[in-house]
């Protein structure tokens, strides 16, 4: 049954024990956002040290796909450059559409993989994204801000 | 009264086609189904009739022109309104709640004006108001609804007394399925000195709603969710604020005079209908009411009873269900959840048994906020769904409380 595709038993297990549930004290990423389509709700907070994603958490509420999905995202990439996240993030948004990974997702192994019968169910891309869009934007603010640090600085000292 | 459904699913093209074979379709609060009539006046009128309304001088401009002013004819006798004039067309019901904003509330609201409308609104019905309480520095006050989705009415009196300039209120909850009593609300406001601008999205397709009866000074509702096209929508706009409303959008054919340096407008609706119409719309929307009021709209509110009382009995007898609404004199949408389902997830799985509900906020965040909920599932009914559709409807739920039942 493709529904069995869906969801997969991974997938129960990271919604039942949802993996970094929290908020972290001291962030220098927080976003939260919203799937305007279904209310699910999602804040993220993460410590990003010289490129480095060191620790990240999830809050927030939603359906099986998104929680399972915020789960599995944000055991990844803990130890991850932000580089890498990004590759990541981009490979993950092609296996929810199109049910195909590359070679950085499958040595992110199977909970990852679990994910590729969303594909069969178009309305559902958006609840598996939901994590990995706010992520991104997260992180890109994360840069902007630091561009910005970097040139107060460098015209700090001239 | 029970066959109805049988009958007239004959009429849908869509229910006939394979692809939908078993389809049960449950989301007509959202938008509902064609029947072959709507879809062949239109293409009556793009194959005989079609030129530009209101501009040539030829036999073929006339009759596009008569085309689109019978339709308007029509939707001015549906819901009772003295005269056509009285009759604007939109693309739909969120232009209509926005040219009442624009049209005439910004022309009349003053600093410190208080602007009433209901924690049910449709968000339709609600951010237009927002906006213009914004500009005005108006003040947007709600009326709150209680544990079983009917408005508190003593809250209205209350805020009544502060003289409010506008009243928005729905008549029928898309959310909650609260059939709210308009009649003497509107009643109240006037006594209040208000203006009432009523949302019939979800009343004018069920039941039989008169703008002269209710003395209603604005009534706003879409084509589409009556059987009719998508893209055509209807403000109702009584005679008497017309000297007070200004055009929102300037060009063609709303204009009467142009001169270099001013213009003059046309007479009213058309002044508020800038630039060629969509007038296959609007033919369409009359088909619409044709195949309604052959019906009957007491035929229709009564098959909708009929469903909706059954489909409630049923719903009370499953396990873990929580429904949200009133319990009697419910319209036709009924929002529930059942326990520790996520609606999406619930949707997701109905839909593989070929039964369409909607899951979400259903477009009124305030009704989820209020509830203290992120999200329901929704059935919503018309008169092509039977009893046997709701049947399947249980079944469906009773299969997917097994399947997630692991997930508990």
């Amino acid at each position: 049954m493709a529904l069995d595709q869906l969801y997969q038993e991974i997938l129960l297990d990271h919604y039942k024990q949802p993996r970094n549930k929290g908020v972290l004290v001291d962030p220098n990423v927080r976003l939260e956002l919203k799937n305007p389509f279904c209310g699910d709700e999602i804040l993220l907070t993460l410590r990003v040290d010289d490129g480095v994603v060191t620790d990240v958490a999830f809050s927030g509420h939603g359906c099986v796909i998104s929680q399972a999905s915020a789960s599995v995202m944000t055991e990844k990439i803990k130890g991850m450059t932000v580089q890498q996240v990004k590759q990541m993030a981009e490979q993950f948004s092609d296996l929810v559409k199109t049910g195909h990974a590359e070679t950085v997702l499958r040595e992110g192994g199977d909970d990852l993989d679990a994910f590729s019968g969303v594909c069969e169910f178009p309305t559902r891309v958006k609840c598996a994204m939901l994590a990995w869009r706010t992520l991104l934007q997260g992180l890109e603010h994360h840069e902007h801000q630091h561009h910005y640090l970097d040139d107060e600085k460098s015209r700090a000292t001239d | 009264m029970s066959n109805l459904g049988h009958t007239i699913r004959r009429e849908f093209p869509l229910f006939n086609d394979p692809a939908n074979q078993g389809l049960v379709y449950l989301d007509n609060a959202a938008t509902t189904q064609r029947p072959r009539q709507v879809v062949e006046a239109m293409q009556d009128f793009y194959y005989h009739d079609n030129a530009n309304p209101h501009r040539g001088a030829y036999r073929l401009a006339e009759r596009a022109t008569q085309s689109y002013e019978d339709a308007r004819d029509k939707v001015a006798g549906f819901i009772g309104a003295a005269s056509s004039e009285e009759i604007i067309f939109t693309r739909n019901a969120t232009e209509a709640v926005n040219l009442v904003a624009y049209a005439w509330a910004d022309h009349v609201l003053q600093e410190g004006d208080d602007i009433i409308v209901t924690e049910m609104e449709h968000h339709s019905n609600l951010v237009p108001w927002q906006m213009l309480a914004q500009r005005h520095h108006a003040s947007l006050r709600y009326v709150g609804f209680d544990g079983q989705g009917q408005l508190q009415l003593d809250q209205f009196d209350a805020l009544l007394r502060l003289r409010p300039r506008i009243v928005a209120v729905t008549q029928v909850s898309n959310a909650l399925g609260t059939i709210n009593p308009v009649a003497e609300m509107i009643r109240r406001a006037h006594a209040a000195g208000a203006v009432v601008v009523l949302d019939g999205a979800q009343s004018v397709p069920h039941m039989a709603v008169n703008v002269t009866e209710l003395d209603v000074d604005f009534l706003v509702f879409s084509g589409h969710k009556m059987l009719g096209p998508l893209g055509i929508g209807v403000l109702y706009a009584h005679k008497r604020l017309h000297s007070a409303m200004q055009p929102v959008l300037y060009g063609g054919d709303m204009i009467s005079n142009v001169d270099y340096d001013h213009s003059d407008w046309n007479d009213m609706p058309w002044k508020f209908e800038a630039g060629t119409q969509n007038v296959a719309g609007a033919v369409g929307l009359a088909a619409a009411i044709d195949f309604l009021r052959d019906l009957g709209m007491d035929a229709v509110a009564e098959h909708d009873r009929l469903l909706t009382g059954y489909a409630l009995e049923q719903l009370q007898q499953l396990d873990g269900i929580t429904l949200y609404g009133p319990r009697r004199n419910h319209g036709p949408a009924i929002s529930f959840n059942l326990t520790g389902i996520h609606p999406h997830d619930l949707a997701t799985y109905l839909d593989q048994a070929s039964i369409a509900v909607r899951s979400g906020h259903h477009c009124a965040q305030i009704v989820m906020k209020k509830l203290g909920l992120a999200a329901t599932a929704r059935a919503s009914f018309y008169i092509y769904n039977t009893l046997e559709e709701v049947d399947r409807l249980i079944a469906g739920l009773n299969q997917a409380k097994d399947y997630f039942k692991k997930w508990l």
